[in-house]
Formats: structure tokens, C-alpha cells, sequence
């Protein structure tokens, strides 16, 4: 991705040395505190999450043997693509950052999970848990940023293939899980020919295993257990569901990195970057979405994304619960703790897409430091926990 | 990847069916499916629950477990690892199985004494552990009597040493070859000895097994010199022993100094006896996270390694079962158990090595 002079000056580079390292620190006690604490109730609450995707997955195929009448294809449908979204989300994702590894669990592991989707394990794991998650938003390292199919940052020098980006990012959104599973290919080292030509082939294999294990499954096995004369219909169910899944995921996690608030840096920006800069890098390269608790769980917790950067190996169940310490440091340092409705971060983002496709482009306006909002503002979640 | 249950054999036509419905359930597989109705019906992790628990003294617990599908039975004097879920973390512990087997309602036992920063045991003598699902490991352990039986046992236990002998008495009684056994077992008062009534009992009704009990606490320990006089003929049997690793070393001596050291079989779980191996200790360096621990001569590399922070696999942390192995790169090691010194270049258990002088370990 061809880099230009940074458009826009980032809040670290305000703070003293010493000021980042006392920030670091505090970021280090919240996590200190939640890893001491881990016990029983985690345990429970991520069995509880595997027993309940697994539950759904059972009715959701039990109700679509009946898939050739409408209504038990409409229900059908749309619980297993809630089955497939917290198999994706809240569960896969979750466990193969290692989040639940602390119970040694071999069956509840990174090391052996495996997940309904196109991307094989060992290969996301590669470049999301450790390319992205390291080089969070920094320009020309975080593959993640745009995929290195689309222009999302002003800072990307502009080609005429962006012009069709607008099209193909819909596309992306239907197949989303494709997409992710050739972005692990590293397109770029493809295309420069500096990738090994062995391992490519190895996860090309790994890729196709996967697309073989999926379509056996919802598209031969089980729309031949609904009979000849559901056949169809539960083919198309299950098509349909890996749709609603991948356009689940790809709007959350979109928004994840590419609302208006969000900084990128450059290279010379975070070279020498102490654990206290990390930290400040993954508070301003991220994006919450506001939401009630049932949207928190279905989203993988990736709405609270900012405490995901921060700490990409603590259980998601305990992001809510830090979220108002994190906020405390932003408030006592003056800095952003991005976050906002759905509507808003996604609608920013598929502007910057829309905006973006053409030349030029400037970063948008960041928010200011972290503010609790007054009494009368904070409106009750749709379910209390 | 963290320590794993015993795999279940399935026959071949079950294995089959079950890979052909994985076509249904990818990337899952039916035991996952199965796991909601009862966990014990898994398929590719040995489980078992636990049913009750009683108590045989003040501070040792029989725990009775039902195993999960297809469960394989094992001989009186064998142990077996066993997983238990504690605060969210799988713990995994070794324990001689004090049940013989099988037992009528299909269940099988372990004794456990309390310690006093023991998780596992502090737990099992808790309120929670009833009802709880645990993982079982393989059957292992070479501590069994031959077929056909000895025709003169002898039989030397110290303390909870007894589970394993325990089991083989239950199984002698039940096969009815209590022919001439001499069992010789220590502990601290006779109130406080695990199985002192059950071993009383069988005593009285056999005349074939004579049991003579040694209060520790007002007649001393049993030294291997004793043995002429407490059993004269201790020469011709065939003599199981399990007790502290101290008791085990002085009757190895006595039994090799007589010339019948094939005649003696032991069983030690106290696999922390340092037995005066001298190990120097030093600075560990994790490869993997760079991180640097110092280890004095008694601590194990994985000990001082997670009081530095570093993230390190662990298993059974009695040097079982191989899942805290890494590769020593530089440096030697010496393992606390025996003292026996192993060089960089070989793959080494970080739970029961101690460096020797600065080491690299590629974790």
C-alpha cells in the first residue's frame, strides 16, 4: 500500500514519555485485575455459549426438514444464521484469540478450535491474532486496513481500480468469509511474488478443504435429509444464512477500524512504541458500537472493540464489565473513547467507501477527549443484566 | 495444547458411522451434539462424574466416580489421571484407584488425603465437587500383582500409601486368594489411618491375611531392620510396597543388599522427594517471550517461569504427561525427581527441571 505524509497529527504525540509509561500501567492493572479473577463464572458463561450455538444449529435443522413450506423456511433460515453468527462471533473468534485458554480445556482451545467458516484456523490466526492485532492501524503494516482491496484512509494513494470499490465492497459483504480466507493468502506478497510458493499452495489446500467441508454440508447433506422435495429450498436456507452470517460480520467488523473516529499511523509514528504506546495506538485505531447486551453477545463483543484491542486475549464476556474503567483513564488523560449507535459508525464508514473511490480525501474531524455523558442521556439498555 | 483425556475405542463400524456424520455436523462432530444430553457420552475424551463423596477420616475423602462410554477397567494397584475443573481451570492429578475392579454399580474410587495448599484435595473436601464432571486419563502404572497370584505376599504401606494396596486386598478378597498375605501398615494414629475399619474387618474373617498395624505416632517408623522381627519370613514373599519416597529408598537398599531386589515392587507419588540432589538453579530465558526467571536449586523451570510472567503450557505438573515440553537450547538441566542431568538439544518437562547454571528454553 503506497503511504503519503501524514494527514493528521494523533493525540499520543502529545504526552511526555513518562505520561505514556503511567498510562501503560494503568492498562496492565485492568487486565491484571480481570485475569485474577477468572474462575467458575467464565467458565460457565462460554459453555453456556457453545451449548446454546449448539442447541440452535439442532432446531434450526430439525425446523427446515420442513423447509418447502414458508413459514418453517422464514424461521428455520433466520435461527441458523443466529446460529452461525455466534459460532462465528461470539464463540470462534473468540477462542481462537486464545480467550479461554486460561482453563486448559484442550477441546475449548486455540490450538485445536475450529470453526464453520471459509478461513482455516492456523491461517487466520497468523494474520488476524498476530499481524493485525500487533500492527493495529498502522498505515502499509495492518493488512486489515482495507483489506488491501479498498481504499478506507485518505493516506492510501488513490488508482482507478478504487472507482469499482463501491461495488465490490457489497460483494465482499455477501462473502464476506471468502474474502477473509484469501486475505489471509497475503494478496500483496501474491502479487509482489514474495510469497513462498509452497505455503501458498499448503493454505490454498486448507482453503478448499474447508469451502469442501461447507458446501457437503449445506448444500448436499442436509438439504438431501429434507427429501427430494425440500431439496431446493433448504439448499437455498442454508445459502441464505451463510449470507445473513457473512453480512453480519462484515458490518461489525467494519466497523471495528473504519468509523470517522478512528487514527491511523504511520511507521516513523510507532517505531520505538513502549507497551504504554501500544496500548494508547489500539484506544485510537478503534471503534465501539453502542448496543443493548443480546447485540454485544451477537457481535462476538466485538462492539466493545476498543477493549478487544487493548486486550485481545481476555474472555469478550469481560469487556462491558472494564469498558467504564477504560473510559475512566480516557476521561482522566483527555483522550477519545470512540463509540457510537450502529447506524452512525456504519453509516460513516460506508461513506468514507463511497468518498474514498475517488481521488483526494481528507481524514474526518476526531472526537475530542472522552466526556461522560449527563444522567439524563444514558438511556437504558433494551434488556438489563 | 493442554493435557487431554484418555481417547475412546470405538469399534471400527461405530467409528465409520460416526466420520460419516461428521458430513452433518463439520467442523464440530457428534460429540458435541451428544455432550448435551449427558457428557459422559463423549466419544473422544474420556469423562466421568462424580457421585459422592465419603469420608474415611478427618482429612482423606473416597471419591466415587462413575466413567463415562466405554470405560476399559483397570487392575487393583494401577492409577489413573484424572482432570477436575476448579475455578474454570482444568487441574490435572494423578491418584491410585482404591477401588478393585469392577465394583457392582460400575463405579470406580480414589483416596485423597488433604494438603494443605493441595487445590485439587482442598476442593475435593469441598462442597461443589459432588455432581461434577471430571476428565479421566488412561489406566497407567506397572504396580499390579502377577497372574497367577504369589503364594506368599507381603505387603509394606505407610500412610495414604494405601490406596493402591487397598484395592489390591479388595480384589484378593473378592477372588477369594487371602491365602497367606502379612500386611504391615503405618500411620500416624490408628484413628486417623485411611480403611482402618475395612482392613480390621478383613483381618478378623481371614485367617489367610494377618494385618499388623504400626502406630507411627507412639512406636516410630518402620525401619527396613525391623522387618525380622515384625514378619521373620519377609525373605520368601513377594513384597508390594507404597509409601513416602523415603520408606521406598531404605527397604530398596535392604531388599538389594539381601539380593532380592527383584522381589521388591514400589510405588512412590511423591514425586517431589529432592533426596538430597544437589541443583545449582539459575537464570531461565523463554525464548518465545524473552522473558528472563531466576530459579533456585528447588524451584521447577515452570514454576519460575510463571512467577515471571511468562505464558508457558503446563499439564499434570508431576512429569506425567509431556505437556509442558519444550526444547533446551542452552544450558543443562537437572530433574528434581532424580537428579539425572540432560543437555541442550533434547525436549525437556519444564515441571519437574531444574536449571543448572543459565539455560535457554524454546518456549
Amino acid at each position: 500500500m503506497p503511504q503519503t505524509e501524514a494527514l493528521i497529527e494523533n493525540p499520543i504525540a502529545r504526552f511526555s514519555e513518562e505520561e505514556i509509561e503511567q498510562i501503560g500501567r494503568e492498562f496492565d492493572a485492568i487486565h491484571d485485575e480481570v485475569f485474577a479473577d477468572l474462575g467458575d463464572k467464565d467458565a460457565t458463561y462460554i459453555r453456556t455459549m457453545i451449548a446454546l450455538h449448539r442447541q440452535l444449529a439442532l432446531l434450526s435443522r430439525a425446523i427446515l426438514l420442513g423447509s418447502r413450506y414458508k413459514p418453517a423456511w422464514l424461521l428455520g433460515t433466520s435461527v441458523l444464521g443466529i446460529a452461525k453468527i455466534l459460532e462465528n462471533m461470539e464463540i470462534g473468534h473468540n477462542v481462537l484469540h486464545g480467550q479461554w485458554d486460561w482453563m486448559q480445556d484442550p477441546r475449548i482451545n486455540s490450538a485445536t478450535w475450529d470453526w464453520d467458516t471459509a478461513s482455516p484456523s492456523d491461517a487466520w490466526k497468523h494474520s488476524h491474532n498476530y499481524v493485525h492485532h500487533t500492527f493495529t492501524n498502522i498505515r502499509g503494516k495492518d493488512k486489515d486496513l482495507g483489506y488491501e482491496i479498498m481504499r478506507i484512509d485518505p493516506h492510501q494513494k488513490w488508482h482507478p481500480v478504487y472507482l469499482l470499490q463501491p461495488l465490490y465492497n457489497l460483494i465482499l459483504a455477501g462473502f464476506f468469509e471468502w474474502g477473509v480466507a484469501v486475505h489471509d493468502l497475503d494478496v500483496e506478497a501474491v502479487r509482489e511474488g514474495t510469497k513462498d510458493m509452497d505455503e501458498l499452495r499448503r493454505q490454498l489446500r486448507g482453503i478448499g478443504h474447508k469451502a469442501w467441508r461447507q458446501v457437503a454440508k449445506d448444500y448436499i447433506a442436509f438439504p438431501a435429509l429434507s427429501g427430494p422435495r425440500g431439496f431446493k429450498a433448504t439448499l437455498a436456507a442454508n445459502f441464505t444464512a451463510n449470507i445473513i452470517r457473512n453480512v453480519w460480520s462484515y458490518a461489525i467488523i467494519f466497523c471495528g477500524h473504519f468509523p470517522d473516529q478512528t487514527y491511523t499511523f504511520s511507521e516513523e509514528e510507532t517505531e520505538n512504541e513502549t507497551r504504554g504506546g501500544f496500548y494508547l495506538r489500539q484506544l485510537l485505531g478503534a471503534a465501539n458500537i453502542d448496543g443493548s447486551p443480546i447485540f454485544h453477545v451477537l457481535s462476538g463483543n466485538l462492539s466493545y472493540q476498543v477493549e478487544h484491542h487493548l486486550y485481545p486475549d481476555m474472555p469478550s464476556s469481560r469487556y462491558g464489565q472494564i469498558a467504564p474503567k477504560v473510559k475512566d483513564i480516557c476521561e482522566r488523560y483527555g483522550l477519545p473513547y470512540n463509540t457510537g449507535p450502529f447506524s452512525k459508525q456504519f453509516g460513516s464508514v460506508q461513506r468514507t467507501i463511497l468518498r474514498l473511490a475517488f481521488p483526494g480525501g481528507k481524514p474526518a474531524a476526531k472526537p475530542g477527549p472522552y466526556v461522560p455523558p449527563a444522567d439524563e442521556e444514558i438511556i437504558r439498555p433494551l434488556i438489563a443484566v | 495444547m493442554p493435557e487431554q483425556g484418555a481417547r475412546v475405542q470405538m469399534p471400527r463400524m461405530a467409528a465409520l458411522v460416526l466420520r460419516g456424520l461428521e458430513y452433518f455436523t463439520w467442523p464440530l462432530n457428534l460429540d458435541d451434539y451428544l455432550e448435551l444430553i449427558s457428557p459422559l457420552w463423549s466419544t473422544k475424551e474420556l469423562r466421568g462424574r462424580i457421585e459422592r463423596i465419603h469420608a474415611e477420616t478427618d482429612d482423606a475423602v473416597t471419591v466415587y466416580i462413575t466413567p463415562g462410554f466405554r470405560w476399559r477397567g483397570h487392575r487393583p494397584g494401577q492409577y489413573l489421571r484424572i482432570g477436575f475443573d476448579i475455578q474454570g481451570k482444568r487441574q490435572w492429578r494423578a491418584y491410585s484407584l482404591s477401588s478393585d475392579s469392577p465394583r457392582p454399580d460400575g463405579q470406580i474410587t480414589v483416596t485423597v488425603k488433604r494438603t494443605e495448599d493441595g487445590v485439587v484435595s482442598r476442593w475435593l473436601h469441598g462442597p461443589q465437587a459432588t455432581g461434577s464432571i471430571v476428565t479421566l486419563g488412561d489406566v497407567e502404572g506397572e504396580f499390579v500383582l502377577p497372574d497367577p497370584v504369589p503364594a506368599k505376599l507381603l505387603f509394606l504401606t505407610a500412610g495414604s500409601g494405601i490406596t493402591p494396596v487397598m484395592a489390591m486386598v479388595r480384589g484378593l478378597e473378592r477372588r477369594r486368594h487371602l491365602d497367606d498375605i502379612v500386611h504391615i501398615h503405618s500411620a500416624r494414629t490408628r484413628e486417623g489411618a485411611i480403611f482402618a475399619g475395612e482392613l480390621g474387618r478383613i483381618d478378623a474373617s481371614h485367617p489367610g491375611y494377618s494385618l499388623i498395624f504400626r502406630a507411627t505416632a507412639e512406636q516410630g517408623r518402620l525401619v527396613p531392620a525391623d522387618l525380622d522381627a515384625v514378619c521373620p519370613d519377609w525373605r520368601e514373599r513377594e513384597a508390594y510396597a507404597c509409601g513416602p519416597g523415603g520408606m521406598l529408598d531404605a527397604l530398596g537398599e535392604h531388599y538389594t543388599a539381601a539380593g532380592l531386589g527383584d522381589r521388591l515392587h514400589v510405588e512412590s507419588f511423591e514425586h517431589f522427594v529432592l533426596g538430597g540432589i544437589e541443583v545449582r538453579g539459575g537464570t531461565i530465558t523463554f525464548a518465545a517471550s524473552g522473558i528472563a526467571a531466576d530459579c533456585d536449586g528447588t524451584t521447577p523451570i515452570l514454576v519460575a517461569g510463571e512467577a515471571a510472567g511468562a505464558k508457558l503450557p503446563f499439564g499434570c505438573r508431576m512429569g506425567i504427561c509431556h505437556t509442558c515440553t519444550g526444547t533446551l537450547t542452552a544450558g543443562s538441566v537437572r530433574d528434581l525427581r532424580t537428579g539425572d542431568l540432560t543437555h541442550a538439544g533434547t525436549e525437556i518437562r519444564t515441571c519437574v527441571n531444574c536449571p543448572d547454571g543459565p539455560v535457554t528454553v524454546a518456549l
